[in-house]
């Protein structure tokens, strides 16, 4: 689980943070004011400081906010002074953007802020659209504006070059404070509230934010220009209102509700991507007519709101269509305030003990929840009080060895009673006693927001629990510490009291295990889900005690008896069911069969099995038969109808048509593959985990497979042909999956998480066939995208309608499968929709405003804008589902990957480092530090700086790394090694002729890339003195993916292999006759063709066995 | 790395050799020569011995035989207990082969149930996996099985197929996620110089303020005996399938692990041996 922070501010206003993985508050310590509030979401957290100005805090990254400034350098010709700075008058400026229009000197760029730095000089860039120019950066035109090329012609009259220099915000994990300036100047009154969300609301421009702060005069702000590459955003905006606000809170979607000075709730209307500051207010009441509103809370589909007399209520009916929402449902508990933090979940602050709470149990399906459950953690630097550890166990004992559960739920509570009874809030007992009057004898307490008198009596009657200043920010800020507190039965130093509470960066769910609620601190379980490499209970002295004694044990009780007769002699065993099998013949379709397996002890004592489908064909019974030692991979293919498997032998994987065989239910399915999966396993004598030679790979359904490889794979001149490799299945679901033969292994899923290889099993292997430990739950995101198409006609414009000959209105990318909203599915019955439709702009190609995008007729190339020849137009929807899994893999938060690569061989000891490169899903080019084989996680990324967002990375022997960029120019790392791990700097290597590159791969020596048509090219002329190589060497095409091993063994996944049935695309294929002299090997023997996609190499690294 | 899944199969492909001699005051033809067998850990006596009558029978007249039982020491051996529990509980600090002496008359009534055939373990066997099911699970995993289900667990044993008996015994073994084990353990501790039988009670695998219980938890509460105080020696071994694990084992592990086919966790309690 990615670690994330819950954020607090405590009524001396300190301000704590409490990780997800960790059990005590960390207080802020760089923290040099008070602060009154806090808003946080996952990058940062923005905060109200006594002095009334906003300080932002932005949490520090492996990967640094840096932005590229660029600015053009424009010359001309002339015949006296050669290229000159010399310019006509009708030219653009000497130094420009890139349209000419805008003057653009090197030294008009300034820092934004002093919370920037510069990372060094200008420079000049050298890469003209993925293609290194000739010395200087140059490009050549014959006038301006017109287009350019790298190489100067006769007719060239000007030219220009690209200038680049980069700036780093360099003020992260401290509170910098932000200037409060308006359009016009400063603004006039100090800020009260603050809220920050909104980032779901666009993906551009990345990182994007919506901040709204409120005044002490009760004026709303937005704040603009906050995104990735701005942080502290540009300028506040003056929202115009129906009143005067207290407070506002804003979801992490299109959901903004404010609070009034007379207690009823505003909601902002019009809130869309080009208008994230919405465009109108619609009032909602009070959900109680006596009690105003004073605390509004909004998430994602959520809104709770606190009344004067401190009671939560929950909003009924909020949905997309309907910020408002329906109704008001009171809740159990009274509360300060709450908040909303990622996926709906909420957090309070009672108003009894003070004390955070949690809400539990709050699902999607059930936003408002079960229960709330105090935090029960200390502070760092407390001193544990032991009363309240001894509480808690008051209250565990008494479910202790009672035969029946005890009432662990709380018994129904009407909502308008005081909920402190609740067993899960572990509320002491003098509280329990003392509310009930608190709230009946004071009736409802008088509320007053300005009137600092009131508060102060009040508290002076609550004995010692608030004191000077931090009364007055608590009071100013309209959070009701009055006469909440009376009777409250501890001291300050008893029990922590809070504030504030901000859950928008804390990414908890109902499922999350978390190590806040218990008031022991098991620090050992933190430690353990913070430690990626070795689990203790792996290692634990109990587990190895269990080991060594029952190997003990075996050698004591059974070593000297071989020779004695067994009890109970080996016979076969038969599993039969019912199934139904896609017909070998045509024509195909499935038909009913019975399916057993017989397993029996083979020759060698090991287990062995034949697999019979009986059918009736012609009225005639029939069979057909399968070795279970001849299969060579059982494939689960969902579908949404049916729960089908392929197996595959040799023989049917030359035929390109394996067994497809159908269970009843999903179960069954799983209980088949599991069985058939051991017996396929104990057939061949394979057990445990993969070696740490396997060959890893994933299927384009994400299903994870790794094959032993046998030391007669690289034999020559017979190797273990392709088709013949036994596959077997690991848990877990996967978009990529890289290895090195030290059993090092990392993957990549679809939503660009990366994992480390744990252990083994996991997925439908459970129990049996599976390592118990190590086995973590998976989670993986995905897209399903439908199209909305459109025609064009005279009278009405665009509509719905289109031509006879037109493809369905709604269809899928193709337009030949009709995919309405309401019928695409989730891609199989493991997937559930997360999400509702929404627009997708990031399409290739561009969209206007609303999504669409314009072509001249179905099917073109479409453009994101309207032009007078464009008949048709199209829009995507995307829906986000989502599949939950286990499997032997462990996140390594915090940067999502799109590539990652690990050197294949090398490191010796368990702990050398190991390189490991990777680039993140936005193109940045990351090295891994401290990956070692007792760590296979790492510690720490590395940033290395390029010029541009890359896409694919290879690393082989000797510390060659090579990468791919977006623009398809190939990158060669200079000066790699165990001391400059990252190296020096970038050589760019032309790409072969008209081709831009997709993919590389790096054995020990050989460097092979695949462009974007699918041409595999092989790197000429490496060596030693000359590592970058001479030129590009076609070798074949259809290739999708290539790997190297490190035996510069090349392996491909190819497209359109023949067999004798069909095509098939995403065969697995291994060069053959590769040979130290001759690195490009001969040809290839075609395997499995399971639409395997992906697929990492490296059979045994020992050379005895290959040459 | 040593994994889970091997623990699974060494407990279960465990073995105790075994010298079945019949009782001297046997009435036979000739002499009975000594029948020596590896027993498995985890089966039953009389589900495993057909061997041993058939060996005897060969010596012995028809009329002489009434049904056959075994002792050790003098100890009567209960077919009911698994195997391996009564070598811990009886033998396990004597030398091998286990010598157990076997009778054909005097069938101990006070001591041993009747085993006229296979189908009475298969009921005893059942019924014990029921039990443990319902501790663990309220009977739900076990209810939600088929009739075939339940058969192949049964033959999974009598047969000796780990991967048929495990196929379906692993759907005993799992627990929701979110509430980390079982809801009770089941477990039975036995006392070899106690007249109970065995102790039995309910415990959980997680404390109520959330840590995980272990094995030395569960004997603090049910026999504090075997735990040694600090300053003395220790007086008892604890033993399951003829191991001590230590103390700070956590239970719901030891469950899912160390259980013999009827899904109980038998512990024995046995005094150090004084040499």
């Amino acid at each position: 689980m990615s670690v994330s922070l819950l954020w607090a501010v405590d009524v001396y206003g300190r301000v704590y943070s409490l990780s997800t993985g960790g059990q005590q508050w960390e207080q802020c310590h760089d923290a040099v004011l008070e602060f009154k509030r806090v808003t946080a979401v996952q990058q940062c957290c923005w905060g109200i400081a006594c002095d009334h100005h906003i300080y932002l805090n932005v949490h520090s990254s492996d990967v640094p906010i840096r932005y590229q400034e660029e600015t053009y350098e424009n010359q001309r010709w002339n015949p006296k002074d050669n290229f000159s700075d010399h310019l006509l008058p009708s030219d653009r400026w000497h130094w420009s953007d890139i349209t000419g229009l805008e003057h653009q000197p090197l030294d008009s760029f300034l820092l934004p802020s002093t919370n920037w730095e510069w990372e060094g000089d200008w420079y000049i860039d050298e890469n003209f659209g993925g293609e290194p120019t000739e010395k200087g950066g140059w490009t050549y035109a014959l006038d301006f504006p017109a287009t350019y090329t790298k190489d100067k012609k006769w007719n060239s009259c000007v030219r220009r070059r690209r200038w680049i220099r980069y700036r780093r915000y360099k003020a992260t994990d401290t509170w910098a404070k932000i200037p409060s300036e308006g359009h016009s100047g400063p603004l006039p009154d100090p800020f009260n509230d603050i809220s920050c969300g909104g980032w779901e609301i666009s993906e551009e421009p990345r990182g994007r934010l919506s901040l709204w702060a409120v005044s002490l005069q009760g004026k709303v702000w937005f704040r603009e220009g906050i995104h990735h590459h701005s942080p502290e955003g540009e300028g506040w905006e003056e929202v115009s209102l129906p009143g005067e606000v207290v407070q506002i809170s804003c979801g992490p979607g299109d959901l903004v509700w404010a609070v009034l000075w007379e207690g009823q709730l505003i909601v902002r209307e019009g809130i869309t991507r080009d208008c994230p500051q919405g465009s109108s207010w619609v009032v909602v009441d009070s959900p109680n007519p006596e009690a105003g509103a004073i605390h509004v809370a909004v998430g994602d589909n959520v809104v709770w709101a606190v009344t004067k007399d401190n009671k939560v209520w929950f909003r009924r009916g909020i949905n997309s269509h309907n910020p408002c929402g329906s109704g008001w449902i009171g809740m159990v508990g009274e509360m300060v305030m709450v908040n909303v933090g990622l996926n709906d979940q909420v957090w309070g602050i009672s108003c009894v003990d003070r004390a955070v709470y949690f809400r539990q149990g709050v699902t999607s399906s059930e936003l408002s929840g079960k229960a709330w459950k105090a935090v029960n953690v200390p502070r760092d630097g407390d001193i544990r009080s032991h009363s309240s550890a001894s509480i808690s166990s008051l209250h565990s004992a008494g479910c202790f060895f009672s035969g029946e559960v005890q009432a662990q739920s709380p018994p129904p509570i009407d909502p308008d009673e005081v909920a402190l009874g609740e067993p899960e809030a572990k509320c002491p007992p003098p509280a329990l006693v003392l509310s009930p009057s608190l709230s009946g004898g004071l009736g409802d307490p008088q509320w007053s927001n300005v009137d600092l008198e009131e508060t102060q009596t009040h508290l002076a009657v609550g004995p010692a629990v608030v004191r000077g200043d931090s009364a007055d920010t608590c009071s100013l800020s309209s959070v009701a510490t009055y006469t909440l507190c009376q009777g409250e039965p501890y001291g300050a130093d008893e029990h922590p009291l809070w504030a504030w509470v901000s859950g928008g960066g804390c990414g908890v769910n109902c499922h999350s295990q978390l190590n806040w609620f218990n008031s022991a601190t098991a620090l050992a379980s933190s430690v353990q889900s913070m430690s990626l490499s070795i689990s203790p209970a792996q290692t634990a002295a109990w587990r190895k005690q269990i080991f060594e004694q029952l190997s003990e044990r075996s050698k004591r009780e059974m070593d000297h008896f071989k020779h004695y007769e067994q009890a109970v002699e080996q016979s076969v065993w038969v599993k039969k069911g019912a199934m139904q099998w896609w017909r070998d013949w045509k024509p195909h379709k499935w038909v009913d069969v019975r399916f057993a397996l017989e397993q029996f002890s083979g020759p060698e004592g090991n287990q062995d099995g034949i697999l019979f489908l009986y059918y009736n064909f012609n009225e005639e019974k029939k069979y057909l038969h399968a070795f279970i030692n001849e299969v060579t991979i059982l494939v689960p293919v969902l579908n949404d109808s049916k729960h089908t498997f392929a197996v595959y032998t040799a023989e049917r994987t030359k035929q390109r048509w394996p067994i497809r065989l159908a269970a009843a239910t999903e179960v069954e399915m799983h209980d088949w593959l599991a069985l058939l999966s051991v017996s396929c396993c104990d057939s061949r004598g394979i057990q445990g985990p993969p070696s740490k030679q396997a060959i890893w790979s994933v299927t384009c359904k994400g299903d994870i497979f790794v094959c032993e490889p046998s030391p007669s794979l690289e034999a020559c001149p017979y190797p273990t042909p392709c088709d013949q490799m036994f596959w077997r299945q690991v848990g877990g679901h996967l978009r990529l999956v890289e290895c090195n033969s030290l059993g090092v292994v990392w993957g990549v899923g679809y939503d660009h998480t990366a994992w480390v290889y744990t252990g083994y099993g996991g997925g439908f292997f459970q129990g049996l066939a599976s390592s118990t430990d190590n086995i973590f739950t998976q989670t993986d995101v995905k897209c399903v995208y439908i199209y909305e198409n459109q025609r064009w006609n005279p009278v009405t414009g665009y509509t719905n309608r289109g031509l006879p000959t037109d493809r369905y209105m709604w269809s899928d990318a193709t337009g030949l499968q009709e995919c309405t909203k309401a019928n695409a599915k989730p891609p199989s019955p493991h997937w559930t929709w997360v999400a509702d439709w929404t627009i997708d702009y990031g399409i290739s190609g561009g969209t206007d405003r609303e999504g669409w995008q314009y072509a001249a007729d179905f099917p073109r190339s479409y453009h994101g804008h309207k032009t007078l020849k464009d008949f048709v137009r199209r829009r995507r929807w995307a829906r986000k589902c989502k599949l939950t899994t286990t499997g032997p893999w462990q996140e390594v938060p915090p940067i999502p990957l799109s590539d990652v690569t690990i050197v294949l061989c090398g490191a010796q000891s368990s702990v050398e480092p190991i390189p490991l490169w990777a680039i993140s899903n936005k193109g940045d080019v990351l090295c891994r530090l401290g990956v070692t084989l007792l760590t296979p996680a790492g510690t720490s990324w590395l940033h290395v700086g390029t010029d541009q967002p890359f896409k694919s990375i290879s690393i082989g022997g000797a510390n060659q790394v090579w990468a791919i960029a977006r623009d398809g120019s190939a990158f060669y790392r200079g000066s790699v090694s165990s001391e400059s791990p990252a190296g020096d700097c970038w050589y760019h290597i032309p790409c072969p002729e008209r081709q831009k590159l997709q993919q590389v791969s790096v054995g020990r020596t050989s460097v092979y890339t695949v462009d974007q048509n699918g041409n595999l090219w092989f790197r000429q002329g490496l060596t030693p003195s000359y590592p970058q190589g001479s030129s590009w060497e076609h070798i074949c095409n259809n290739v999708r993916k290539v790997s190297v091993g490190p035996l510069d063994q090349v392996w491909i996944i190819a497209d359109k292999v023949q067999g004798s049935h069909s095509l098939s695309c995403g065969t697995v294929c291994h060069r053959l006759g590769v040979q130290p002299m001759e690195p490009k090997g001969q040809s290839w023997d075609y395997g499995i063709g399971v639409r395997l996609f992906n697929l990492t190499s490296n059979p045994d690294p020992n050379p005895s066995t290959c040459f | 790395m040593a994994d889970d899944k091997d623990v699974l199969r060494d407990v279960w492909f465990g073995r105790i050799p075994t010298c079945f001699t019949l009782y001297q005051d046997e009435i036979t033809e000739r002499e009975a020569e000594p029948f020596y067998l590896l027993l498995p850990r985890m089966s039953y006596l009389t589900l495993v011995t057909d061997k041993v009558k058939k060996h005897f029978l060969k010596v012995m007249k028809a009329e002489d035989i009434e049904e056959m039982w075994f002792d050790f020491e003098g100890t009567s051996l209960k077919w009911h207990y698994p195997i391996g529990l009564l070598f811990d509980l009886h033998a396990s600090n004597t030398a091998l082969p286990w010598s157990i002496t076997v009778h054909f008359k005097n069938f101990p009534e006070r001591d041993l149930l009747h085993c006229p055939s296979n189908s009475v373990i298969e009921a005893h066997f059942m019924s014990s996996i029921k039990e443990a099911d319902a501790l663990k699970h309220k009977s739900q995993v076990i209810n939600d099985m088929q009739k075939k289900d339940h058969k192949q667990l049964w033959m999974g044993l009598q047969n000796d197929k780990f991967d048929q008996f495990w196929a379906m015994n692993r759907k005993l073994m799992e627990y929701p996620t979110e509430e980390g084990g079982f809801r009770y353990i089941p477990f039975r501790i036995y006392l070899t110089m106690s007249d109970r039988p065995f102790i039995q009670k309910l415990f959980r695998p997680i404390s109520p303020d959330g840590h995980t219980h272990t094995l030395g938890d569960l004997l603090k509460e049910v026999y504090p005996v075997a735990i040694p105080n600090d300053d003395e020696s220790k007086r008892y071994q604890v033993v399951i399938h003829g191991i001590e694990p230590l103390l700070e084992t956590p239970l719901q592990w030891l469950s899912e692990h160390l259980s013999h086919p009827d899904n109980f966790l038998h512990i024995s309690v046995i005094p150090v041996p004084s040499d």
